[in-house]
C-alpha cells in the first residue's frame, strides 16, 4: 500500500534483514518501517508497532528507529514522548486500567483506583516490586453506558466498585502465585 | 466494478437475507462486548446449531449498538410472523431461553452427534418450559425508543458491520452512486449547503461551505481526513459509527473527496479504539476488493483511496491543526490559523477535515435530499445529533434525537431519570470543554447556539448526567485536570493558566479559599479563553465558568465555612 501520492524523494533501503542481537521482536518494527517504504511519516506507525512488540519504548529502541528513519532523535524523541500512549517502563504481568472518564468520574472510579493501590501497595500509573501487576489509568474508554469500567488484561469490567474489581485482581494474581486454592470466579 | 454488480451484489443479499424464517441480532458493539456478548452470541450459535433445524430456518447476526448500552448485551429477534423484539441483559441462560422459544427444535439427523449437542437440546427443552423471559423484553415503544430519530444510526443495529453485502442490502454506496453519475462536485457542495449540516466534531461549523472552500482551492493533490480521535471523556458516539457501520463513514468520506477533488484520505482513529480501527481498516479492505475504493471508482474515471492513521492518546490532536501534524507523524501541536487546512493541511496541500458523525450524515443527505433532511431540526441546526447519554441515569446507552428536543426530553423521558432517591443536578455536555447546565434550563431546545448561551457547547456528543452527590467546584476541578494534563504547552496562557486554574481550585475544594479567590477565578478563566492558541485553551476553563455562573453558592459555602472565627 502506498502511503501518500505524495512519496518522499529519498527512499533508501536499509539493510533490515536481521538485527544484530538476533532479537526477534525487532523484526515487526522492521516489518513496519518497510511497508511504509521507510517514510519519515510513519513514525507514530513505528512507534506503535514498537511498543506492542517490546512492550514499551527505550532509548536504544529511539536510536534504533531514528537511524533507520534518517529522522533526527531528538524528534523521535519528542514524538515519542509528547503521547501518553508511549511508555518508557515495561508494564506488570498483570495490568488493570482503570477508567477515569467523566461518566466513570461521577460513578466513583477514584475510589476504586485508590482502593487498588492501597490493597496491592502500587502507585497509580507503576507496578509492583514482583514485576506481577501494574495500576493504570485511561481517559476514556467509551463504555461510559457500563460506568465505572476497569479492563483487567484486556478484558472489559462494567459496572465496578472497588470490592468487585479488589477480588477480580485477587483472583488473577492468586492463580498466578498458586499460593491460594481457590476455585474459578463467578 | 460498476454500479450494476454492486447493485446485484444487494439484490443476491436482500433474497438470502428474506429466505430465512427469522434472524436474531446480537450486539457486538463495544459497551455489549464488555457485559459479555461475546458469550452471548456464541451461546445463540451454539443453540441454533443443536435445535438442527430446517434449512433457512433462523441465522445468527453480528450487528451494531442498538441504544440502550446499561442493559446489554441486547439481542433483537427478527421473525417474520410478528414484530420484532428486543432482549436485554442477555447472557448464556437467556439466549438458550430466546432460542428455545423463537426456534423450533429439528429432529436429529444424525444420531452420533457430540454430547456437547445433546447436552445443549437438554438445555434447551429445559429453557423451554423456564419462565421470565418476558422480564427481559425492552418496550419498544418505550420513550427510549419512541422518542428517538434515526438517520446517521439509521443502519447500526441492523447490518453486520464486517459484510459489505449487508451494507449494500440497506441501500449502502448507492448515495455514491448518484453522485459519481448525476452530480458535478458543485453540485453536491451545494447540496450540503442546502441541507444546512453542520460540523459534529462540537464547532458546528456548515458542512457545505468547508466543502467549498477545498473545492475552490486550486491543486493537484488534496486530501481528505475523518477525524475519529473522540477525546472527549464521557463521549463515543464517533467509535460506534465506526464499529458499527463503518461502511457508512466510508461512502460519506469518498462522497465528499469526489466533492472536493481529493484523490487520497486518512482516518485518523483514537488508539483507544482497537475494534474501531480494525472494522475501518476491514471495510477499507473489501471496498478496494470491490472497486469501490482505488482507480475508477466504480467504473468512473474518478480514483480514491483511504488509510488508517492511529493517534497516540492526545486529546489535543482532536484540533485540526495538530490532527495534520499527527498525521504527518510529528508531535500534535496545533498550530496559528490562518492560513485554515482547507487552505494549506497535510503536507501543506489543501485538505478537509471532517468528524466522523459529520461524514456519516453524508450518504442520508444525499439519498433524502437537502430539502428533507433540512426540515430536521430548528433554524439554525438542521438534522439529528447523536449523544451519548451516561451517568448517573435509569437508561443510558446511544441516542439519536432531532436537534431542538429539549434537554428535559432527554433526560426524563430518553433517560428515564436519576435512579435512586437522588435528584438530578446538571447535565454536563461538550466533556471538557463543554459546561453544566442546571435544573432551571432543561426546557431549553437543543441546538448549537442555545448551548452556547448557556455557556455549554454542543461538542462531539457527550451528555453526562450528574446528581446531587455531585460537589461542583470538585467536577470542575476534575475536568481543569484533565486540561492540565493533556495541554500540550505550545502556548503559554493554557499551559500556565491551566496549572493555576487548577492552583485556586485545589485551594478553595481545600478549604484554604478566600473571598477575592472566585474573582480571580473568573479574571483567570477569561484570560485563558481570550488568548489561547487554539480550541483546547479557549474552551478549557468552560467548565469553571459554568459551575462558577449557576453553582456559585457551592464555592461560596466552600469558603464561608473555612473562615477563621
Amino acid at each position: 500500500m502506498k502511503n501518500s501520492s505524495e512519496s518522499q524523494a529519498n527512499k533508501k533501503h536499509f539493510n533490515s534483514s536481521d538485527h544484530p542481537s538476533g532479537d526477534e521482536r525487532f523484526k515487526v518494527i522492521d516489518r513496519t518501517m518497510k511497508r511504509f517504504d521507510f517514510e519519515k511519516d510513519a513514525l507514530l506507525e513505528v512507534l506503535h508497532a514498537t511498543q506492542e512488540s517490546f512492550g514499551f519504548l527505550s532509548n536504544d529502541l529511539l536510536i534504533y528507529i531514528s537511524s533507520q528513519l534518517r529522522v533526527p532523535l531528538s524528534q523521535v524523541y519528542g514524538v515519542a514522548t509528547f503521547y501518553h500512549s508511549f511508555t518508557f517502563e515495561p508494564l506488570g504481568k498483570h495490568n488493570c486500567i482503570i477508567c477515569t472518564g467523566t461518566a466513570c468520574h461521577v460513578k466513583g472510579s477514584a475510589t476504586i483506583t485508590q482502593a487498588l493501590s492501597e490493597q496491592f501497595e502500587v502507585p497509580i500509573g507503576k507496578t509492583t516490586e514482583d514485576g506481577l501487576f501494574s495500576l493504570t489509568t485511561a481517559r476514556c474508554l467509551g463504555s461510559c453506558g457500563l460506568a465505572p469500567v476497569a479492563v483487567l488484561d484486556g478484558e472489559v469490567h462494567g459496572r465496578q466498585s472497588p470490592q468487585s474489581t479488589i477480588s477480580l485482581v485477587k483472583d488473577i494474581l492468586a492463580r498466578e502465585t498458586e499460593v491460594l486454592e481457590q476455585g474459578e470466579p463467578g | 466494478m460498476t454500479l450494476e454488480k454492486l447493485e446485484k451484489m444487494a439484490q443476491r443479499e436482500r433474497e438470502r437475507q428474506e429466505k430465512f424464517e427469522r434472524r436474531v441480532f446480537c450486539c457486538i458493539s463495544t459497551a455489549c462486548l464488555s457485559a459479555g456478548a461475546g458469550r452471548t452470541i456464541n451461546a445463540l450459535q451454539e443453540a441454533v446449531d443443536a435445535c438442527q433445524c430446517k434449512e433457512n430456518d433462523v441465522e445468527v447476526v453480528q450487528t451494531g449498538c442498538m441504544g440502550l448500552c446499561s442493559r446489554g448485551p441486547l439481542v433483537r429477534v427478527e421473525d417474520k410472523s410478528g414484530e420484532p423484539i428486543i432482549y436485554a441483559d442477555v447472557d448464556i441462560d437467556v439466549s438458550q431461553q430466546i432460542i428455545a422459544k423463537h426456534v423450533p427444535m429439528g429432529k436429529l439427523k444424525d444420531e452420533s452427534v457430540s454430547e456437547d449437542v445433546q447436552e445443549i437440546r437438554e438445555k434447551l427443552k429445559k429453557a423451554r418450559r423456564r419462565k421470565g423471559l418476558e422480564q427481559r423484553i425492552l418496550d419498544t415503544n418505550a420513550p427510549f425508543f419512541a422518542k428517538q430519530e434515526k438517520i446517521v444510526l439509521q443502519n447500526v443495529g441492523h447490518v453486520d458491520p464486517e459484510k459489505l453485502e449487508d451494507y449494500l442490502a440497506h441501500g449502502g454506496y448507492s448515495a455514491l452512486g448518484h453522485v459519481l453519475q448525476n452530480m458535478t462536485p458543485e453540485e453536491i457542495c451545494d447540496e450540503i449547503l442546502r441541507s444546512g449540516l453542520r460540523g459534529r466534531g462540537g464547532a458546528g461549523f456548515p458542512t457545505g461551505m468547508k466543502w467549498n472552500f477545498v473545492r475552490k482551492e486550486e491543486s493537484s493533490t488534496k486530501y481528505v481526513v475523518v477525524n475519529g480521535d473522540e477525546g472527549d471523556p464521557g463521549a463515543y458516539m464517533d467509535r460506534t459509527m465506526m464499529e458499527d457501520n463503518p461502511h457508512q463513514v466510508l461512502e460519506g468520506m469518498i462522497i465528499a473527496a469526489y466533492a472536493v477533488g481529493a484523490s487520497y484520505g486518512y482516518f485518523y482513529i483514537r488508539g483507544e479504539y482497537p475494534i474501531a480501527v480494525d472494522r475501518i481498516r476491514r471495510a477499507i479492505r473489501t471496498a478496494r476488493r470491490n472497486g469501490i475504493l482505488g482507480k475508477n471508482v466504480l467504473g468512473t474515471d474518478f480514483n480514491f483511496n483511504a488509510a488508517v492513521r492511529i493517534g497516540a492518546g492526545a486529546f489535543v490532536c482532536g484540533e485540526e491543526t495538530a490532527l495534520i501534524h499527527s498525521v504527518e507523524g510529528k508531535r500534535g501541536m496545533p498550530r496559528m490559523r490562518p492560513p485554515y487546512p482547507s487552505t494549506s493541511g497535510l503536507w501543506g496541500k489543501p485538505t478537509l477535515i471532517n468528524n466522523v458523525e459529520t461524514m456519516a450524515n453524508i450518504p442520508p443527505i444525499i439519498n433524502g435530499g437537502a430539502d428533507w433532511y433540512s426540515r430536521i431540526g430548528t433554524e439554525k441546526s438542521k438534522g439529528t445529533k447523536v449523544f451519548a447519554l451516561a451517568g448517573q441515569l435509569t437508561n443510558t446507552g446511544l441516542i439519536e434525537v432531532p436537534m431542538g428536543i429539549t434537554l428535559r426530553e432527554i433526560i426524563y423521558d430518553i433517560g428515564n431519570d436519576v435512579p435512586g432517591d437522588a435528584e438530578f443536578k446538571a447535565a454536563q455536555t461538550g466533556g471538557p470543554s463543554g459546561g453544566c447546565i442546571p435544573a432551571e434550563h432543561l426546557d431549553t431546545p437543543v441546538d448549537y447556539e442555545n448551548l452556547n448561551k448557556l455557556g455549554s457547547i454542543m461538542g462531539s456528543g457527550g451528555l453526562v448526567i450528574i446528581d446531587s452527590t455531585t460537589s461542583m467546584p470538585e467536577f470542575a476541578h476534575f475536568f481543569m485536570d484533565f486540561c492540565v494534563d493533556e495541554s500540550c504547552g505550545k502556548c503559554v496562557p493554557c499551559r500556565v493558566g491551566t496549572v493555576q486554574i487548577r492552583t485556586l481550585l485545589e485551594k478553595i475544594i481545600d478549604g484554604r479559599g478566600e473571598p477575592e479567590d472566585l474573582n480571580k477565578l473568573e479574571a483567570l478563566c477569561h484570560i485563558v479563553k481570550a488568548t489561547s492558541l487554539c480550541g483546547l485553551g479557549q474552551s478549557a476553563p468552560n467548565p469553571v465558568l459554568s459551575t462558577l455562573r449557576f453553582f456559585r453558592e457551592e464555592y461560596q459555602t466552600l469558603i464561608s465555612s473555612q473562615e477563621p472565627t
